[in-house]
């Protein structure tokens, strides 16, 4: 199988078969990624930039690496400083990007959606880097191939996903993706956390942690975002962090050799106790280090489609 | 000056007609339904519109348009507004105070009316807001703005939050015998919303705003109707709560109307996938539930009008984040075939479809419109209900070209509008 896709937007577009292909190259990526000399000459002449309006040190210096691996020109345009404030549209910047060279644009904003928008109007490979509530493709594949790496098959496991399911997409493009890959997908957060609806995508919605954590084979545990306390979605961290925060004990009820993922930054002591986020079951560092890997073949798989190459 | 419109289908609910025949128009006005014309025909300076195999009926009456002038030039103005109407087969509009600035004083009710004598080739009625400002604190001086001409009230685009100012303000217009039109909306519920609450919404990461942001209103205002005792209209209703309430209120002698808009009745919150901001509309495009209990209210008479909520944009304003696009549908060059799939869907018949669109609107506002009453001024479109035309944006007469229904293949093409007697707009170049 070829990958065809000019964009990376989303799981929720993309085919199990894609999904899986994107995996397997990243697989390769990893190899490239544990020589000595970690270069390869795959996107030599290739301009890419990293277009941030959210900040996102994380996420930005994992496709930096992943570019450079890939001997890419980068670019980092951060227009928190820069144009934005003058008022100039997404569009007309991302415009100008293109104008200057770039082939593959890698775009991070609060925005749901805008990602679609610049595939629609550009003729640059789009890759989504965290849209709004919307998607967050290159996390959710890390996800699957951490989760592959140690289960070895996804087909089959139990998943459970805790937290503000509403206003993640992390959330998101993991249910697209373990969904399609087979697994079984549960939710659990307070009510007013959970999106309307969500059922339609086959998975089970619970409230209570205790409940839901049974047998599951991973746990992915949610950032909580501070700001939702204010809009009156959760009364205090305090309460939230007894409910759904994720200790030893309520670990115990998930199979024996369950893991622990959390795509960061942790709000240590709120959803994950420290005892947990350093636990043998945690997997918080391998995902970092998978980031790579897969974006490496996220930006690979466009730029050759692309017909970049 | 005389027009002989020969040999259409004339359907006119305001005189239970319906019938194949001609209409005389001679000074503007409606001069009678002559059965024979060959005298007349061969008269000097008559003109003679064969309308064999179309339709003849009173030119219709939107409710519900946004003209964006003064303050929004850039969007729409009077005269291309009303040219857009004029093609749309609509003879009279009825445009919100939403304008910059509001028109919530006489001054801007004459200004927009001068402006439509001089370069409108509709009739225009305006709307004055109900608040200053339309900030929802302070009555507008309603009194003066009913003197130069408006025909209702509403903060439209905005709800009356404060219960208590819509309470006075039902109370105050009754001394001007004026309807109330009430954006139904909780903003508190609809909480930054930009599309349905939904599966839709939840899929696409997009804040939604539910049914009940429009529910809790509309049962608000009818309380308050019931308390007052004046005439409230619910404008754009989009979900079956919102009908069932109305149906309710009805039944019970409340002076309530409703007004639902081709969009609402066409399309669901799916035509928001791919992020189309031509979609992103307030209130939101709802579920398939809704739409069919939108038709429902059609069908049983719960919703007495056919409203475009006519919001034109620029193509700049659209063309950015969903969440930045503003709310709004160029909708008058596409209601009428989109109203009349109902007809195709049996949902209505022909006429009663027409009223929706004629007589029951300009019996809202209380204008001597949507009839073809013998003496009364000659306002007219003939159009013709099986001509496939293809939309295409590009070609709205609107400035507006903000449309989800791009590309559509629709039934329903006017071919002539006619007003005080004037032709306003003929369709002699084929659009397909
Ligand atoms: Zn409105």
């Amino acid at each position: 199988m070829r990958f065809q896709r000019k964009h990376i937007l989303g799981l929720g577009e993309l085919s199990a078969e894609e999904i899986k292909l994107i995996l397997d190259t990243a697989e390769s990526m990893k190899e490239v990624s544990e020589r000595d000399v970690k270069k390869v000459p795959a996107l030599k002449g290739v301009t890419v930039v990293n277009l941030f309006f959210e900040p996102s040190t994380r996420t930005r210096s994992s496709f930096e690496i992943a570019e450079k691996r890939l001997s890419a020109d980068v670019l980092n345009f951060t227009p928190a400083q820069s144009s934005v404030v003058k008022g100039e549209t997404l569009l007309d910047t991302a415009r100008n990007l293109e104008a200057m060279g770039a082939s593959v644009i890698v775009i991070r904003h609060s925005m749901s959606g805008a990602p679609w928008l610049l595939a629609r109007e550009l003729s640059a490979s789009i890759i989504n880097a965290g849209d709004g509530s919307h998607e967050h493709p290159s996390q959710a594949l890390l996800d699957l191939f951490t989760v592959r790496e140690i289960k070895k098959e996804i087909r089959g496991l139990k998943v459970l996903i805790v937290g503000d399911i509403a206003h993640s997409r992390v959330a998101r493009s993991n249910i697209w993706g373990f969904v399609k890959l087979g697994a079984e997908v549960r939710l659990v957060g307070p009510p007013t956390m959970i999106p309307r609806d969500i059922e339609k995508l086959d998975v089970s919605v619970f409230y209570n942690l205790e409940e839901a954590i049974r047998d599951v084979d991973v746990v992915m545990m949610l950032r909580i975002q501070k700001e939702r306390q204010e809009s009156g979605l959760f009364p205090s961290l305090r309460e939230y962090s007894k409910f759904y925060g994720l200790t030893r004990d309520k670990l115990k009820l998930a199979k024996d050799d369950v893991i622990v993922m959390h795509p960061g930054p942790i709000n240590r002591g709120i959803e994950l106790s420290s005892e947990v986020a350093d636990d043998v079951h945690s997997v918080i560092l391998d995902q970092v280090a998978n980031g790579i890997a897969v974006r490496m073949a996220m930006l690979y798989l466009v730029a050759s489609a692309g017909g970049t190459e | 000056m005389k027009i002989i419109i020969k040999g259409g289908r004339i359907i006119d609910p305001s005189q239970e007609m319906d019938t194949v025949g001609n209409v005389l128009i001679e000074n503007g006005v409606i001069k009678g339904f002559p059965s024979d014309i060959r005298g007349l025909e061969k008269e000097p300076g008559v003109r003679v519109i064969d309308a064999t195999g179309k339709v003849v009926s009173p030119g219709f009456v939107d409710l519900h348009v946004h003209l964006r002038e003064p303050g929004f030039e850039h969007k729409e103005t009077i005269r291309t507004g009303c040219e857009a109407a004029a093609a749309g087969g609509f003879t009279s509009v009825v445009c919100m105070p939403n304008t910059n600035p509001v028109n919530d004083n006489a001054s801007v009710t004459e200004y927009i009316l001068l402006k439509a004598r001089t370069q409108g080739m509709v009739n225009v009625f305006p709307v004055g807001a109900i608040t200053k400002g339309q900030r929802g604190e302070i009555l507008a001086e309603i009194g003066e703005m009913w003197e130069a001409g408006c025909v209702a009230v509403s903060d439209d685009g905005r709800p009356v939050m404060n219960s208590r100012v819509m309470r006075h303000a039902m109370e105050y217009v009754k001394a001007f015998g004026i309807p109330v039109i009430s954006h139904a909306e909780d903003i508190n519920l609809s909480a930054n919303g930009v599309m349905n609450e939904g599966f839709y919404s939840t899929v696409l990461g997009l804040r939604g705003i539910p049914n009940a942001s429009e529910e809790v209103m509309v049962a608000r205002d009818i309380t308050l109707a019931e308390l007052t005792g004046a005439h409230l209209h619910i404008a754009h209703v989009s979900t079956r709560g919102s009908v069932r309430l109305i149906r309710d209120a009805k039944e019970r002698g409340i002076r309530v109307t409703a007004e639902a808009t081709p969009h609402h009745f066409t399309l669901t919150d799916k035509a928001v996938l791919d992020y189309d901001t031509n979609a992103k509309v307030n209130p939101p495009l709802r579920s398939e539930e809704d739409v069919e209990a939108i038709k429902e209210g059609l069908r049983d008479g719960t919703i007495d009008v056919i409203a475009t909520d006519h919001a034109p944009h620029s193509e700049d304003e659209k063309k950015v984040e969903f969440d930045l696009a503003p709310f709004g549908i160029s909708g008058l060059e596409t209601a009428l075939p989109l109203s009349l799939k109902l007809v195709k869907d049996g949902v209505l018949t022909l006429p009663e479809l027409i009223k929706k669109l004629t007589l029951n609107p300009a019996r809202i506002i209380g204008i001597q419109k949507g009839t073809l009453r013998v003496g009364s001024a000659a306002d007219v479109v003939v159009f013709d209900t099986d001509r496939v035309v293809k939309v295409d944006r590009y070609r709205f007469r609107s400035k507006g070209k903000n449309t989800p229904f791009h590309g559509w293949e629709l039934s329903g093409c006017v071919i002539y509008t006619i007003v005080g007697g004037k032709i306003v707009y003929s369709h002699n170049v084929c659009c397909f």
